[in-house]
């Protein structure tokens, strides 16, 4: 699966821009990338413009009525944010857990 | 690795706890190699060719990231998630919106609409994508059915992995006539594509009911169709082996508990079942132990298959080449198949990762492959 984004748009995304560090679960939609860049005021924003890059990425870390799924945990700053409202300002890092149960 | 798109002879999906394997044999069905694993790591619950188009959906849970349809247009060399999996409605207020925990099961259409799909989710739901599996769309007149809490019970009443929709089968002489069956919930049929359905229980027992003549919350285990003779309508159902009679109780059908014939030291109780795909009184069961606590393994360690040849009136044991003793089989819903040859193969695959082959309906079985994770689908195509 190649989902990689056309280098062009990185660029033209908007000031906004913050590094979101994915778990490695979600890399088979970014090419194998565990960093990428994304644009968002807001969480629920960043995980827009990581979908619009990499299109099926957003639905494995949010369900259909808008919940965080139960084994993905968003992290801003290394603080657990549960909201998807939550304000992002540019200098913050988002890393994203995906946390592994069973066997 | 991928299966090879020039293969012909008999294709065997094996959809697992960790992966989907690819069996592959002769035209003969004599040589027999293993391709795979895809999706190493994630369960795939079910894998089905479409044979008009060549597509193969697979119906996965990525770990633990939930639940999507996988597709293929060139026999496994590649593979792209659907752009719009399986999905339940946005619910806005204070309504509780139900979100797809699993894609379970996945049946082909009708053959006048080759690219038509359907699949069965837990929780329960029902979904039909019009473009051979690329997007999904909610099937409403189910999902949002104003009964359908009622339908369904708590969340209590749900089987150990979870409530299903499963056995989808369209009816072969109508497009329209559309049969689910639901752990728990019984089976329902809509004769509009969807829009409205109603439940077909009559007849069926549901001895863990208040009730024991409800009209639904029954657990069909497995409903198969006959795809060449009309009407004929089977079910392995946690309370025994029924045969729809669809001229009773004025057209709209009555379950008759055929599993009665079988040996009472047996009984009737299992999860798949096979029909002949030419004869409408053949078909196949794989008992399984539903006593007390419901341990679901070969009854007294001794696999066995069971056949009837007068649509249930009586049974054969078929058991040779299957261990004799000390064989704790477990064989889900989705896991037992038949495929379309003359003298017709019956396939089976267990919780402990065996496949098992019969080449002569059933008379004689060979193991074909030992230690896959543990199995929950099988289907056959011959190419």
């Amino acid at each position: 699966m190649s989902n990689a984004a056309p280098a062009a748009y990185l660029f033209c995304r908007g000031d906004h821009t913050l590094k979101v560090t994915l778990p490695t679960p979600l890399v088979e939609y970014t090419d194998g990338l565990r960093e990428v860049e994304a644009s968002g005021k807001t969480l629920d924003d960043l995980l827009q413009d990581l979908d619009r890059q990499f299109p099926g990425i957003r639905f494995r870390m949010i369900d259909e009525q808008g919940r965080i799924r139960a084994h993905i945990k968003l992290f801003v700053n290394a603080e657990l944010e549960r909201s998807l409202g939550a304000p992002l300002a540019t200098s913050d890092a988002v890393i994203i857990v995906a946390a592994l149960s069973g066997g | 690795m991928a299966a090879r798109s020039s293969h012909k002879g008999t294709v065997v999906l094996v959809g697992t706890r960790k992966g989907l394997f690819v069996l592959l044999a002769d035209p003969k069905r004599e040589k027999w190699r293993a391709e795979g694993p895809h999706f190493l790591g994630q369960i795939v619950n079910h894998a089905v060719l479409n044979p008009a188009t060549g597509t193969m959906l697979v119906a996965a849970r990525a770990g633990h990231l939930g639940p999507t349809v996988f597709r293929s247009t060139d026999f496994g060399k590649s593979w792209k998630e659907a752009t719009s999996p399986p999905a339940f409605p946005k619910i806005s207020g204070d309504a509780y919106g139900w979100s797809v925990s699993h894609v379970f099961w996945v049946s082909l259409g009708h053959p006048s609409e080759p690219k038509v799909w359907y699949a069965g989710t837990s929780p329960h739901g029902l979904f039909r994508s019009d473009d051979d599996g690329v997007t999904w769309q909610s099937v409403d007149g189910f999902n949002l059915h104003p009964d359908r809490a009622k339908w369904l019970g708590g969340s209590q009443e749900a089987p150990p992995d979870g409530a299903t929709l499963h056995s989808i089968n369209v009816d072969p002489f109508d497009k329209k006539h559309i049969y689910v069956g639901m752990s728990s919930g019984g089976i329902f049929e809509s004769f509009d594509t969807g829009s409205t359905w109603r439940p077909l229980n009559l007849g069926c027992a549901a001895d863990f009911l208040p009730d024991p003549n409800a009209e639904y919350g029954h657990d069909p285990h497995c409903l198969r169709v006959h795809p060449a003779a009309q009407d004929v309508v089977y079910q392995q159902n946690h309370c025994g082996i029924y045969r729809l009679d669809r001229t009773a109780a004025g057209g709209k059908g009555r379950w008759l508990r055929i599993g009665e014939n079988m040996p009472k030291e047996i009984g009737d109780i299992g999860f798949p079942m096979v029909l002949h795909p030419r004869d409408p009184k053949t078909l196949w069961v794989f008992p399984m132990d539903g006593t007390t606590v419901w341990p679901r393994m070969s009854v007294a360690g001794k696999p066995v298959v069971y056949r009837s040849l007068d649509a249930g009136a009586t049974w054969q044991r078929q058991d040779k080449g299957l261990p004799p003793a000390q064989a704790w089989f477990t064989v889900k819903r989705q896991a037992m198949t038949a495929d379309q040859h003359k003298s017709v193969g019956i396939y089976f695959g267990t919780t402990s990762g065996e496949m098992w082959a019969s080449f002569d309906e059933g008379d004689n079985w060979q193991c074909l492959m030992l230690h896959l994770p543990h199995i929950y689908s099988v289907e056959v195509i011959t190419r």
